[in-house]
């Protein structure tokens, strides 16, 4: 015998239990499945979906319609031109779905209605096959070309109900999730989609951006409230001067928090901050109270192995042993800390670090706002040693004074020359630092 | 969006002369042309923006996290909280002349 094995589409035990909110109106779970079951019947012929509805709702009932009916969402990172014809070739029957009349993206579309209503259907919530691939999600490309990796939907369900304690969203509480990331990005996809989805609980449609609209996003959700949020978003807040009313979890994840941030944003708003670690290739895979410890621990069944050739992480929801990218000190059987990563690494005269370890020490300095280590383009002579020059934030210090403080935690080899200071580093739309804006800024400032 | 740690989203001291209120469009338009390249680190001199290019990419060429920067500005400049959902934000970010316009009429200091 073998019962063929299912994972629910949703936990939600009740037709009425709330699962979305579409402005002020709370959609059900009946709707939210009539909603899907019309979809389903409404998609174009086509295995692979590029589900790229801004809206969360549309998103969340495009991808419940996929599911029902055996059809699989592509996520990728970013939608350059590049992309979208990697996918056209890949899976020729590729169509995408938006629910934006501007969207320009060259790929058979079809868009969504702005409200559903669909009538209602019977009560059954669906049970999907768990070995079911329910999504590919493509890495982000820094390394090269974009990767795909395939998610099933036993793995994705698995992973987000097996975390949801750690985010008190266990029983069933009906919390509502207020996400400031789309729905396409792992991190997102995760902790508003599939956590509302397999924890009983609500996410809201809109994706806040401002911090007034975060703001009324949070007042407008009914408690207890979660907000799923990343360091740029808080950092907005907080720099805003932006009241909160009360929120009851803040989650952040895509870049590391310093315990200064978290504790302020935990002491401001009288809260409670828990980051995600994970990746486009792992999904999420441990989680730590950024503002009482430095040291992640891993989510159930999820194990990290530390050899010569870097980091892995296997087992769990992950779906292939998956290499880190990140430098990692394990700490006990499921916890470990991050020291830096491994793309990041710096040898000079035959000593190593790492930027994000220097970055991380520099910015660890009360009173700098932000910093970034990098290797400067020089025409140095044959025997000449290079040297490391750093851009700082950091109104009140002098350059001098901040170098001396870096001497405490940094190999000498491995201080800036030169330190600058400057108003504001060059991020680019990613938050990103290139290192040729880097260098002009610093060449600008040298002059 | 994958924001690094340590982004800075602090906002310029601003100069004695920038912070006197100005009530008249164009030199409102000036001031925020001046407040957006210190903050902003915009590699243009202020008087060199076109006040009728779009602020966004093709134009002044801002990115989203540009944005939440001048959404910050605005509201400690001038009382001005800007919200992603209003009918008036694509007007408002079409120029740095709509933008001006919209400020004057809102601004509460």
């Amino acid at each position: 015998m073998s019962a063929r094995l299912t994972e629910p589409l949703f936990s939600h035990e009740s037709p009425d239990a709330v699962i979305a909110y579409r402005g002020a109106t709370a959609v059900s779970a009946a709707q939210f499945l009539a909603d899907a079951r019309h979809l389903a019947e409404w998609l174009p012929a086509g295995r692979h979906v590029f589900n790229v509805c801004a809206d969360r709702y549309r998103f969340a009932a495009v991808f419940a319609a996929c599911l029902m009916t055996n059809r699989v969402n592509l996520l990728p990172s970013t939608y350059t031109a590049d992309v979208i014809e990697r996918i056209a070739e890949s899976a020729p029957d590729a169509f995408c779905v938006t629910d934006d009349g501007r969207c320009d993206i060259d790929l058979p579309r079809v868009r969504v209605a702005q409200d559903f209503h669909a009538a209602p259907v019977a009560w059954q919530v669906p049970a999907i096959d768990a070995a079911q691939l329910a999504a590919i999600v493509f890495t982000s490309g820094s390394t090269g070309t974009p990767l795909p990796y395939r998610k099933t939907w036993s793995r994705l369900a698995r992973c987000v109900r097996a975390s949801a304690p750690r985010f008190g969203l266990s029983n069933g509480g009906n919390s509502t999730l207020i996400g400031t990331v789309p729905p396409q990005h792992m991190y997102g996809f995760e902790s508003t989609v599939l956590l509302a989805l397999q924890s009983g609980s609500a996410f809201i449609a809109e994706r806040p951006f401002y911090p007034a609209d975060i703001r009324a996003a949070i007042a407008a959700a009914p408690r207890p409230r979660v907000l799923v949020s990343t360091p740029i978003h808080l950092r907005a807040l907080l720099c805003g001067d932006i009241e909160l009313p009360p929120v009851d979890l803040v989650v952040s994840a895509t870049a590391p928090l310093t315990r200064d941030l978290a504790q302020e944003i935990e002491r401001r708003y009288g809260t409670h901050l828990v980051e995600i670690y994970g990746s486009t290739e792992t999904g999420q895979i441990a989680t730590r109270r950024t503002a009482a410890t430095a040291a992640w621990r891993l989510c159930p069944g999820v194990s990290v192995e530390v050899g010569a050739d870097g980091a892995f992480a296997q087992g769990g929801h992950v779906e292939q042993r998956s290499a880190l990218c990140d430098v990692i000190e394990k700490i006990g059987e499921d916890e470990f800390l991050l020291r830096g990563r491994t793309a990041d690494l710096v040898n000079i005269a035959g000593k190593r670090s790492s930027f994000a370890y220097l970055n991380h020490q520099l910015n660890a300095i009360p009173g700098v706002l932000d910093g970034v280590f990098f290797l400067r383009d020089e025409d140095t002579p044959g025997t000449a040693v290079s040297r490391l020059a750093a851009l700082a934030v950091a109104p009140g210090w002098d350059a001098a004074a901040l170098v001396e403080r870096l001497r405490d935690s940094i190999d000498p080899i491995f201080l800036p020359r030169p330190l600058l200071l400057v108003d504001e580093l060059p991020r680019n739309a990613t938050g990103k630092l290139p290192r040729g804006a880097l260098q002009s800024l610093a060449d600008k400032h040298l002059k | 969006m994958a924001p690094p740690a340590g982004s800075s989203f602090i906002i310029r001291s601003m100069s004695d002369n920038a912070s006197l209120v100005q009530q008249d469009p164009v030199g409102l338009r000036r001031e925020l042309a001046t407040l957006f390249v210190e903050a902003l680190n915009l590699d243009v001199s202020a008087e060199d923006i076109d006040p009728d290019a779009p602020l966004y990419a093709g134009g002044l060429g801002l990115d989203s996290i540009d944005i939440l920067e001048v959404a910050l500005i605005v509201s400690k400049q001038y009382g001005v909280q800007l919200r992603a959902n209003s009918e008036e934000n694509q007007q408002i970010f079409r120029s740095l002349r709509h933008l001006a316009e919209y400020i004057a009429v809102q601004r509460t200091k």
